[in-house]
This record gives C-alpha cells, sequence and structure tokens, in this order.
C-alpha cells in the first residue's frame, strides 16, 4: 500500500484518455502517458505516430476531444504556451522561435520585465543582472547584452532552456533538440539535461537518435498510429525492441500496385550533393515506382526539390534518357519532362484562390497557345478532360481551388502535372492529408501512369505506402543512401517494415 | 461521408455567391449612382456632362489599367503620379525641340517604360519591397523632370497637339475616352486571354506555386511594372496635351485615384484576384463621385473625405467578401 502510493506521488504528468481528431483523421486514440517526477523520458515513435500532437495538448497549442491531464497530482487545463509556462511546463521546440533583435537577457524576461518601483519604465540594469547570474549558472560564458541574432543555433537553445528554468519550470519538453546540434553541442546539451535532472527538473525527450536515447534518458514511451503501445524503462529493451514496438502493424493490402513491365534506364542521378543531402546516387527505369523513405529531415525531400531546380546542388550530375542534363530551375525540368509535385501543397501546389482551370493548366499553357493567345476552348477541354479522368469531385472547373477537399486539391496538383505528360514524375509525400478513398485512388493512378511507361519517383513518411506501392527501396538515412531493398525481398519474406525502419535510424 | 459532400455542396453554393456577388455587386453600385445622380441632378443626363464625366476619368483610367497589372502581380506602383510630370517634360522638350508629335509622344512613353522596368528589376532581382523602391524612384523621376525642365513651366502653344487632350471625334468622342477604350481592350486581352496574364494572376496568387510550376516570375513581376510605366507615359501625353503645358509640378497624388480604382474594382490586395471589367467600373465610379459632388455643390475638401471613405468601404467590403482566413 505504501509502495503504491509513493509511486502515484511519483508520477509528475498523467494523462489519460486523451483523444484527437483533425477532420476525419484521428491522431491520438484513447492515449495514456504517464512521467514519473526527476527522469529523462523518451517519447518515440514514427512521423506521425501523435507524439508532438500530444505535446501539443499538453502545452495548450491543441485542445483535446477527450481526456484528463494530471500535472504534479493536480487537474491540468492551459489555453496555450503561455499558461502552460505558469503551470511549470516548458516546451523547447525543434524550430527555435526567438526574437533576433532582442538581447539574451530581453529574451529571458520577456514579459516579465523588471521596472522601476510602480513606473513603467524599464530597470535594464536589473534585468541583466539576473540574466547574468542565470548564464553564470549553466557555465554559460556570455554577456547577457548579446544579441539573439548573434547566437549558434546551440546558443539559442540553451537560452530557451535557462528561459524555461528561470520560469520555474518543472516539466521541460524537447523536440528532436538534438537535430541540428553537433557532437559537441549535443554533448554539451546532455551535460545541461543531467544537471536539469539533478536539479529536480523532468525532461520529456522526443528523438529519432536511438543511441542519444540510451545515452540521456531513463524511460520511454512507445506510440504507434495515434495510440499508446508500451512504456518502461531503457534498461530492460534493445534498440531492436524499440523499433518493432514502433513498427508493429501488418502492412494493409490496400495499395493497388500493379505489377507492370519495367523497362530501360530513364533517368539517373550520380553523386548528388547538396544542403542536406551528400553523394546520392540511384537511377529509375521506365514503368518503375522507386520509393524514398527515411525519416523526416533525411534528406529525402530536399533531394528532390533540387533535382527539380527549386534548391541549387553543389555537385553531381542529373541524366535524363541516357544524356547530362543540368536543371537550374523549374521551369527547365518542366520543359525537359521533369514533374513534381511539392509535399507543400498549400505553398507550392496551388493558387488556392484561382480557378481549377487556371491551376491545372498553369505550367501547360505552352501547349495551349493559338498565336500569340491563349486558346481557351482547348484549354476548357483539356483540363476537363484531365479532371474527369483523375475524378476531381467538383461543380465546375471554374470553381476556387480553396472551395475543395485537401483529397481533391491533391488530384488537381495531380493534374495540372500529369497534363504535361511528364517523362519522370516526383512525387514528394502524394498522400499527405488526403482521405482514404482519395489515397487509394492517387495509389490506383500512379500505377496507372507507371504502366504507361513513366517512372515515378515517391517519397513518403508511411512505410506502408512505400512498401506497397514501391519496385525498389532507397532509404536515406542523415542525408545519404542507407541502403536498398527490391520488391521481391518484400514479397518473399526477406525484408520488412522493420528492415528498413532499422536502415532508417542508421542500423 | 454524406456530412463532407453536403458540405461540400453548401460551399459551392456560398462560392458562387460570392463569385456573383464579387462580380457584380460593384456594377449595381454604379448603377445606383447613375440613378441618384439622375434623379437629384437634372444636369447629370446631358451629353455633355456625360462626355465631360468619361474625359476626366479617361486620364485616371489609363493609370489604373497599368497599376492593375502591379497590383495583382502582387506589388504596388507609387511612381505613376511624377511619371506623369516626366512624360510632360519629355514632351515639351522635344516638341519645342523638332516639333514633331508622334517623336515627343514615342520618347515620353518610352521614358516611363524604361523607369517601369528600371522599378521592376530593382524589386524583382533583389527581392526589395514595391511600396518602398517606387516611393523613392518616384523622387528620382520627379527630380528628373525637374532637371531636364530646368525646374520651369512652359506653355506649347501647339494647338495640333491639344487636340489629343481636348478633341473630339466626329465632334462627339473625346479623343482621350478613345485612347482609354483602347487601353483597356489591350489590357483585357493581355490579363485575360494570353499566357503573360495567366503567370500575372499566377505569380500575385502564390509566388511559390508559381515557381515551381515553371513560371518566370522575374519577368512576370517586371512585365507588371513595365506596363504601369507605359500606361504613365501614355496618360502623361493625355494631361500634357489637355493642359497644352509641360509642366515638371504636375500628377501629385494621382497614383492614389488610379489605386482606388483597382481596389473598388475588385483587385485584392493581397494579389492574384482582379478582372478588367471591374476595374473599369471602379474607374468610372471614381469619375461619378467627383462630378456628383460637383453637381450637387459639395466642395472639394468634401470630395477628398468622401474618397478616402469610399476607399475603406471597398477594401473592407473586398475582405468580407473573400474572408481569406
Amino acid at each position: 500500500m505504501p509502495e503504491k502510493q509513493q509511486e502515484n506521488s511519483n508520477i509528475i504528468l498523467d494523462c489519460q484518455g486523451i483523444s484527437k481528431s483533425f477532420g476525419g483523421t484521428r491522431a491520438l486514440k484513447d492515449v495514456t502517458f504517464r512521467v514519473k517526477k526527476g527522469q529523462v523520458h523518451a517519447l518515440l515513435g514514427e512521423n506521425g505516430a501523435g507524439k508532438s500532437t500530444l505535446m501539443k495538448i499538453i502545452i495548450g497549442l491543441y485542445k483535446a476531444d477527450k481526456g484528463e491531464v494530471f500535472f504534479e497530482g493536480k487537474p491540468y487545463h492551459v489555453n496555450g504556451p503561455a499558461e502552460a509556462i505558469r503551470a511549470g511546463i516548458s516546451m523547447i521546440h525543434q524550430e527555435l522561435n526567438t526574437e533576433p533583435y532582442l538581447s539574451i537577457a530581453e529574451s529571458i524576461f520577456l514579459n516579465r520585465e523588471d521596472v522601476h518601483g510602480k513606473f513603467p519604465f524599464l530597470d535594464k540594469k536589473e534585468t541583466n543582472r539576473k540574466a547574468a547570474e542565470l548564464l553564470r549558472q549553466f557555465d554559460f560564458n556570455l554577456s547577457p547584452k548579446i544579441l539573439m541574432e548573434e547566437l549558434t543555433l546551440a546558443q539559442s537553445q540553451m537560452i530557451e532552456i535557462i528561459k524555461a528554468v528561470s520560469c520555474n519550470a518543472r516539466l521541460v519538453i524537447m523536440d528532436e533538440p538534438t537535430s541540428s546540434l553537433d557532437s559537441e553541442e549535443t554533448e554539451r546539451l546532455f551535460r545541461t539535461i543531467r544537471s536539469l535532472q539533478a536539479q529536480g527538473v523532468t525532461i520529456i525527450y522526443i528523438s529519432h537518435r536511438m543511441e542519444e536515447i540510451f545515452q540521456v534518458c531513463d524511460s520511454y514511451s512507445v506510440f504507434r498510429d495515434g495510440q499508446f503501445v508500451n512504456s518502461g524503462e531503457l534498461a530492460e529493451v534493445t534498440t531492436g525492441d524499440l523499433i518493432s514496438m514502433m513498427v508493429g502493424r501488418k502492412v494493409e493490402s490496400v495499395f493497388p500496385k500493379v505489377d507492370c513491365e519495367i523497362g530501360e534506364v530513364v533517368f539517373k542521378v550520380e553523386g548528388l550533393t547538396g544542403k542536406g543531402f551528400q553523394d546520392i546516387s540511384f537511377e529509375v527505369h521506365r514503368g518503375e515506382i522507386l520509393g524514398l523513405s527515411g525519416l523526416v529531415g533525411s534528406g529525402r525531400s530536399e533531394t528532390m526539390r533540387a533535382i527539380f531546380g527549386m534548391d541549387p546542388l553543389t555537385s553531381g550530375k542529373i541524366y535524363l534518357e541516357g544524356k547530362e542534363i543540368t536543371i537550374k530551375n523549374p521551369r527547365e525540368a518542366i520543359s525537359k519532362g521533369i514533374a513534381m509535385i511539392n509535399e507543400d501543397r498549400k505553398n507550392f501546389g496551388l493558387c488556392l484562390f484561382r480557378s481549377l482551370r487556371e491551376n491545372i493548366s498553369l505550367p501547360n499553357l505552352r501547349t495551349l497557345h493559338k498565336g500569340a493567345l491563349i486558346n481557351q476552348n482547348k484549354e476548357k477541354i483539356e483540363v476537363k478532360d484531365i479532371a474527369t479522368q483523375l475524378r476531381v469531385k467538383t461543380a465546375s472547373i471554374e470553381a476556387d481551388a480553396f472551395s475543395l477537399s485537401g483529397g481533391n486539391q491533391q488530384k488537381v496538383v495531380l493534374s495540372k502535372w500529369l497534363m504535361s505528360k511528364p517523362k519522370v514524375l516526383i512525387m514528394d509525400e502524394p498522400t499527405r492529408g488526403v482521405d482514404v478513398g482519395a489515397k487509394s485512388e492517387i495509389h490506383a493512378l500512379m500505377s496507372k501512369f507507371a504502366a504507361e511507361g513513366m517512372a515515378i519517383i515517391v517519397v513518403s513518411s508511411e512505410l506502408p505506402e512505400i512498401i506497397g506501392m514501391s519496385d525498389r527501396i532507397l532509404i536515406y538515412h542523415e542525408g545519404r543512401l542507407n541502403g536498398e531493398i527490391a520488391r521481391e525481398e518484400i514479397l518473399n519474406g526477406s525484408a520488412d517494415q522493420e528492415t528498413i525502419l532499422a536502415k532508417e535510424f542508421g542500423e | 461521408m454524406e456530412n463532407v459532400k453536403e458540405k461540400k455542396i453548401l460551399g459551392m453554393d456560398q462560392h458562387e455567391l460570392s463569385l456573383f456577388m464579387k462580380r457584380y455587386g460593384i456594377v449595381f453600385i454604379m448603377v445606383g449612382m447613375f440613378l441618384i445622380l439622375s434623379i437629384s441632378s437634372p444636369n447629370f443626363l446631358k451629353i455633355n456632362n456625360i462626355t465631360n464625366v468619361f474625359s476626366t476619368v479617361a486620364l485616371n483610367g489609363v493609370l489604373a489599367m497599368g497599376m492593375v497589372f502591379v497590383i495583382t502581380a502582387g506589388g504596388i506602383d507609387l511612381s505613376i503620379g511624377s511619371m506623369l510630370a516626366l512624360a510632360s517634360t519629355t514632351i515639351g522638350i522635344v516638341l519645342q525641340a523638332t516639333g514633331n508629335i508622334p517623336l515627343s509622344c514615342v520618347a515620353a512613353v518610352l521614358i516611363c517604360t524604361v523607369f517601369g522596368l528600371l522599378n521592376g528589376v530593382l524589386i524583382a532581382k533583389f527581392n526589395m519591397f514595391p511600396f518602398v523602391v517606387t516611393l523613392a524612384s518616384q523622387l528620382v523621376i520627379r527630380g528628373l523632370g525637374y532637371v531636364i525642365s530646368g525646374g520651369y513651366s512652359f506653355a506649347l502653344a501647339n494647338p495640333k497637339f491639344s487636340r489629343i487632350g481636348l478633341g473630339k471625334l466626329w465632334n462627339v468622342i473625346p479623343y482621350p475616352i478613345l485612347i482609354l477604350f483602347g487601353i483597356t481592350i489591350l489590357a483585357y486581352i493581355l490579363l485575360h486571354q494570353t499566357k503573360f496574364g495567366r503567370y500575372i494572376y499566377a505569380v500575385g496568387g502564390n509566388i511559390n506555386a508559381a515557381t515551381a510550376s515553371g513560371v518566370n516570375v522575374f519577368w512576370t513581376r517586371v512585365g507588371s511594372f513595365i506596363i504601369s510605366g507605359f500606361c504613365a507615359g501614355v496618360a502623361g501625353i493625355i494631361m500634357t496635351a489637355r493642359i497644352n503645358a509641360a509642366q515638371p509640378n504636375i500628377g501629385v497624388g494621382y497614383e492614389t485615384d488610379a489605386i482606388a480604382a483597382c481596389v473598388i474594382g475588385g483587385t485584392s490586395f493581397a494579389g492574384g484576384i482582379s478582372t478588367i471589367p471591374g476595374t473599369l467600373v471602379g474607374i468610372i465610379i471614381i469619375g461619378l463621385i467627383y462630378n456628383g459632388m460637383n453637381l450637387l455643390g459639395i466642395s472639394s475638401y468634401w470630395q477628398t473625405i468622401c474618397k478616402g471613405l469610399l476607399i475603406i468601404g471597398a477594401v473592407m467590403l473586398d475582405t468580407i467578401i473573400n474572408k481569406k482566413r
């Protein structure tokens, strides 16, 4: 009995039965999540497992549809990060949002500025003094007057942590804190984490890097598809155990990949290097679907953007149908027969407030000309054709793209690129934010266009999609290719999701 | 699933309603103003007054037809007022030196177009804010007008040239109206029927998506400023001919009326949304405001206030109808 009581008082954060949906998709299903006081707790899961959603609920950015949260044994309700900080929970985001033109001291004490007595005039001396003290406490040799913009990413991250502690945070959430740190900076961060732990601060540590997790964390929880899978002490498990917990599901047969004849090499890259990826070489054949797998930020999308001319390449060669080509911008890529569906539909896919017709014909206007003018009849006919072929559900091709559902918007993006009949089609997260029905339609289309002789490159964070659709899978790990798996290996069972995920984690 | 479908149909209805309001709402306002003015002022419907309305409208109209390209592509051009002055002094110099009317007109249009090109290159190449670039270039352009004229205004004393601004075709239709008519048709074809026009909408609507769709964003943005400069040059010819003098101090504040006409005509300041017919209606509404208030004996001070309020009202209407977020 006393043992049980002690265990309860030991739990600092207790989330019970949390559910959350966005539109039709369930991000969290009846999730239970407990963290013991004074521990560094690793939160693990694939992309889209629901880790970030839960953390955003905890700091008040989202509201849970169902469920209760208890913090330090008391019911906990907050509306936004500011209230969460006051309650004792701070989050260090992966993308830091700092005010570049504030000094370190101003940044730490933003919203809690010192004033002279009762007057609303800032007492900068006092603020600087307190900031200097905090910096000393953390062995941080910087003047509190330095501007935030002059700091490195690791330094600004440290300032965020100091700020959290100075707000009396008892629980600090760190989302991929080492993703942009070098090994020395990482080591420093770990020292800070341990000293926080010694002061009694609890930490939730979200990361994809297994070695770090075993190095710095005490316990873990694993999420999968919005559900809680398991938790326990890290001392009792291996990396392999954690990976199989993260994957754990069967490949559903919703991916109607139709096998077709695979022809000659259409597209080939050699030694591509750019920001976020190094020495990438691969080839794609006519009729082939090549899947690129890897964790978010592992360099897959970055490579595709560079191939399509949206970001610069520092070195490497690109061959199309055997001839070496150079691509300086998307215009050149398109004119050579390469099309790309961007992962960010809203920013790079559509002009939301223009009609379907204009969106679909935008990259194809050069083929719709009659003298100097656009042949509007031909345009209407061809747009209608492709939209019907792809079963875009809309009242009229004159409707704004804005008025369509996510799945239909994605079909509009597909239409615009398929109308140009590309030789190589790059699809970056082609079914992100798309409902199940439209998703399988898009998969069917991919098979169809591959069968017609297109070479398709798919980037997806959904392993079942990659496994179900690809003839060949290339796996990225931290900017480099870390293995290749053929469809036969999947079919004969010699490779599966675990094999892929292990490679994604650098095994 | 069913639920989703219903919502979508409702969404379409709303969309169609807002499309209808966006297309025709402003026309109702124009017709309403016509009716009110014909009832309240017996002089309004007289041929003389109507042609007067349109010929005062022509100058602002030509400017607005250029401005609409810039705003649709996501920019703004504050330099067109001073381009009027530069065009005027250029015409004065060339006309005095050569006496050649076509040559002086071409020179005026050319110099304004070149400054449009410069505006555009600065903005698109170096990614500077259009507001700031054209705010600064307007000083350069007006200054240049003063420099080449030596700071003086001078009468042109060329009755043939002044006919461009004051003459009438068959003694009925003033030439400026014909010029506005021609420019409007050109603008309509360019914006609504060519690749370039489509690119203007794409760049203003979503510059990233336009780049990713292979649109040459640089030349599209530059092109919008070239058109604005060209139109300012043409408007400069009309203005100089009407006053029959070369003046380096004219055209102050004309960009305001041009911007107002675009906005009243349904051009979104966020870019990507506009129509040429809408802009024309916006131009006429502004003309009616001036003319109506003149006929009703309202002082020009109040006219300025009313115009300001109307722009605010139009922008508010635009945000309510579009409700982007």
